[in-house]
């Protein structure tokens, strides 16, 4: 049983987002990169689980990025991944992301990938699906609970309005949020671990792009807050009926 | 053509579609084209009535196998449909199985896809659209560089547009493959509308204290019919359910009212209702970031302040 946990770095949740470069680039001073949350918290910690389970479980890590993405890859490993793959390729460009993993993929015969949901940064919720189509294996979105049998998953995944079990052979490929797993923190022997497991870096084979960031721009700020006297309700009933009209 | 998938659940016509079609639409007239609708399956829907969102024509694969859900299956059908039909734009609604095909269509067609749109495409020169990124904490536009484009877009970012049109309904033959993903149970949540849909959301914070203080919220919720929400803590301390949970690591949503009670409004919090339309804090710590992000604000004791807004709400709609 072979499991690809697709891991991408993003800003932590805090970092002030500004832009830099005539707002065509992404301001990085001072920001802290974290692993996105959903490939930390649940995607790599669900695999870690399945492994515990089954001690013959193989776990590696993948990331499409350049050598700044080391450090979180180290993390991935400390918290429990056997070994990772870097492709050494800088872009925002989902497809192209989605290209390098699918080769890694291929090659690898894993049995279950597994991705975040979304990253926080560019929101794209887009890599698995597309790997379902480049690898031509079932993809199950925005799971929240994964049971493995055999060579059968059975899988919950988020609704509009509840919940959806579906049940397929293996291989697939599921997204991953809350409800999967629970965070864990890395321990020292994890993380000394992490420093002799393999760490392997390929060089890019996709340069095509099919879209380009032009320009970024930050929301028109709020006018400022009205505030309410807590003892007249009525005024504020009447605030959103007749000026912001919502009600 | 610009071609819209019309997204079903249970045979019905998801809400979010209809916003996809008039987003569609309003795209069609700018290229000057025609806006026509995809549907997999069998609906129990008047499907001519999509006509009203600017639905020109709308393609329907009968085939009950498709009345349920599957990524792979979907998207083959979608792709294949896109290419019989001479489709140049795709557009799809950025809902749960709209993320779930639109990306995996747009490799079958090699074509460049934007997820997350929020208004219309400026088609000036290229086709540059414009998306949230950073949970909702900035825009990117963004060039698609292929000939045929994917767009997903926000859910309620650009609103229904409702005219009188009339849809031509038009059977299309794809073969459909087999599906190998078998769908053992579905659970609804019985008479709640999904938080992404709900055009009015009071949710709770820590504030609150514990779940047995959830019925003043409750009861406002029930006084303007809004759907509830809440904070990360509240969620995993088990006060509420998890699907209720909003914020950078929840469900990002975009409701015309926001009511938060008893939340402090942390950066992760605000990034999941930023895009509300208006939002109303009420909190009775003044320096409380949310106040900050709000357009109505109450510095008060929620369990104060909740009922009397309640009550207000009850007099106003039974006309006082
Ligand atoms: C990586 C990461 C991701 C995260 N993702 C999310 C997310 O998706 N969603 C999310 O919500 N959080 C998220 N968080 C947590 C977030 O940082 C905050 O801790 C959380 O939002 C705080 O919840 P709260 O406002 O309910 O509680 P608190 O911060 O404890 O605030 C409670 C508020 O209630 C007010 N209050 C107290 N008593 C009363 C009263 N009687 N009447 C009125 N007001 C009262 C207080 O003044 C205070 O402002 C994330 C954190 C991290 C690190
Ligand atoms: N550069 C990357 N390297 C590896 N995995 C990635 C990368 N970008 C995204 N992913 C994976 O795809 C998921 C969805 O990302 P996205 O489609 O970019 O929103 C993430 O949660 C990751 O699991």
């Amino acid at each position: 049983m072979k499991i690809l946990v697709c891991i991408s770095k993003t800003p932590d949740t805090t970092a002030k987002i500004a832009f830099v470069e005539g707002n065509t680039k992404f301001d990085e001073t001072g920001v802290q990169w974290i692993i996105n949350p959903y490939d930390e918290w649940y995607s790599l910690v669900k695999a870690i689980e399945l492994k515990e389970k089954d001690p013959s479980v193989i776990i590696h890590l993948v990331t499409v990025g350049g050598a700044d993405t080391e450090p979180i890859i180290r993390k991935a490993l400390a918290l429990g991944g056997d070994e990772a793959i870097r492709i050494n390729n800088v872009t925002n460009d989902s497809l192209t992301v989605a290209q390098e993993i699918s080769s890694i993929a291929k090659e690898g015969a894993y049995d279950l990938i597994f991705t975040g949901k979304e990253t926080i940064d560019y929101n794209s919720a887009s890599i698995g699906s597309m790997l379902c189509a480049l690898l031509d294996i079932n993809f199950i979105s925005a799971a929240t609970k994964l049971d493995l049998n055999g060579n059968t998953i059975s899988v919950t995944r988020e609704i509009e309005g509840g919940e959806e079990i579906s049940e397929t052979n293996l291989p697939a490929i599921v997204s991953c949020q809350k409800g999967m797993a629970e965070q864990r923190i890395p321990n020292m022997r994890g993380i000394m671990a992490a420093r002799t497991k393999p760490l392997k870096v390929l060089e890019a084979t996709v340069t095509q792009a099919t879209t380009n960031i032009k320009q970024f721009s930050l929301p028109p700020t709020k006018s400022g807050v009205k505030l309410v006297d807590p003892a007249n309700m009525d005024e504020l009933v009447r605030l959103l009926k007749e000026e912001a009209k919502v009600i | 053509m610009v071609l819209i998938y019309i997204d079903q659940d249970n045979q019905e016509i998801k809400k979010a579609s209809l916003e996809a079609i008039s987003y569609g639409s309003a795209l069609a007239k700018q290229l000057g084209t025609s806006a026509e609708g995809l549907v997999l399956g069998t609906v129990h829907d008047d499907l001519t009535t999509l006509g009203k969102y600017g639905a020109s024509k709308v393609h329907q694969i009968n085939n009950a196998s498709l009345n349920h859900f599957d990524a792979r299956t979907n998207s083959n059908v979608i792709a294949e449909a896109a290419k019989k039909l001479g489709a140049t734009v795709l557009i799809f609604a950025h809902n749960i199985n709209g993320k779930a095909v639109a990306p995996a269509v747009s490799v079958k067609l090699n074509a460049g896809i934007v997820t997350g749109a929020c208004q219309l495409p400026n088609t000036d020169t290229g086709f540059v659209v414009t998306k949230t990124v950073f949970s909702g904490k900035a825009f990117a536009s963004i060039q698609i560089e292929t000939p045929i484009k994917v767009i997903s877009i926000n859910q309620n970012s650009f609103g229904e547009v409702v005219g009188d049109g009339v849809a031509v309904i038009e059977n299309l033959a794809i073969d459909v493959p087999t599906s190998t993903l078998k769908i053992t149970s579905v659970n609804k949540i019985e008479g709640e509308i999904p938080l992404t849909e709900a055009s009015l959301v009071v949710s709770g914070g820590r504030g609150l204290k514990g779940p047995e203080n959830w019925g003043i919220l409750l009861d406002l919720a029930k006084a303007l019919g809004a759907s509830t929400a809440c904070s990360r803590p509240v969620s995993d301390s088990d006060w509420r359910p998890h699907h209720e949970h909003v914020g950078q690591t929840g469900i990002q949503i975009a409701p015309n009212l926001y009511i938060a009670i008893g939340i402090s409004g942390a950066i992760q919090h605000l990034a999941g209702v930023n895009r509300s339309k208006t939002i109303v804090v009420i909190n009775k710590d003044p320096e409380a970031p949310f106040f900050k992000a709000a357009d109505y604000g109450v510095i008060g004791d929620a369990f104060d302040v909740v009922p009397a807004l309640t009550a207000s709400i009850l007099k106003a709609k039974h006309g006082a």
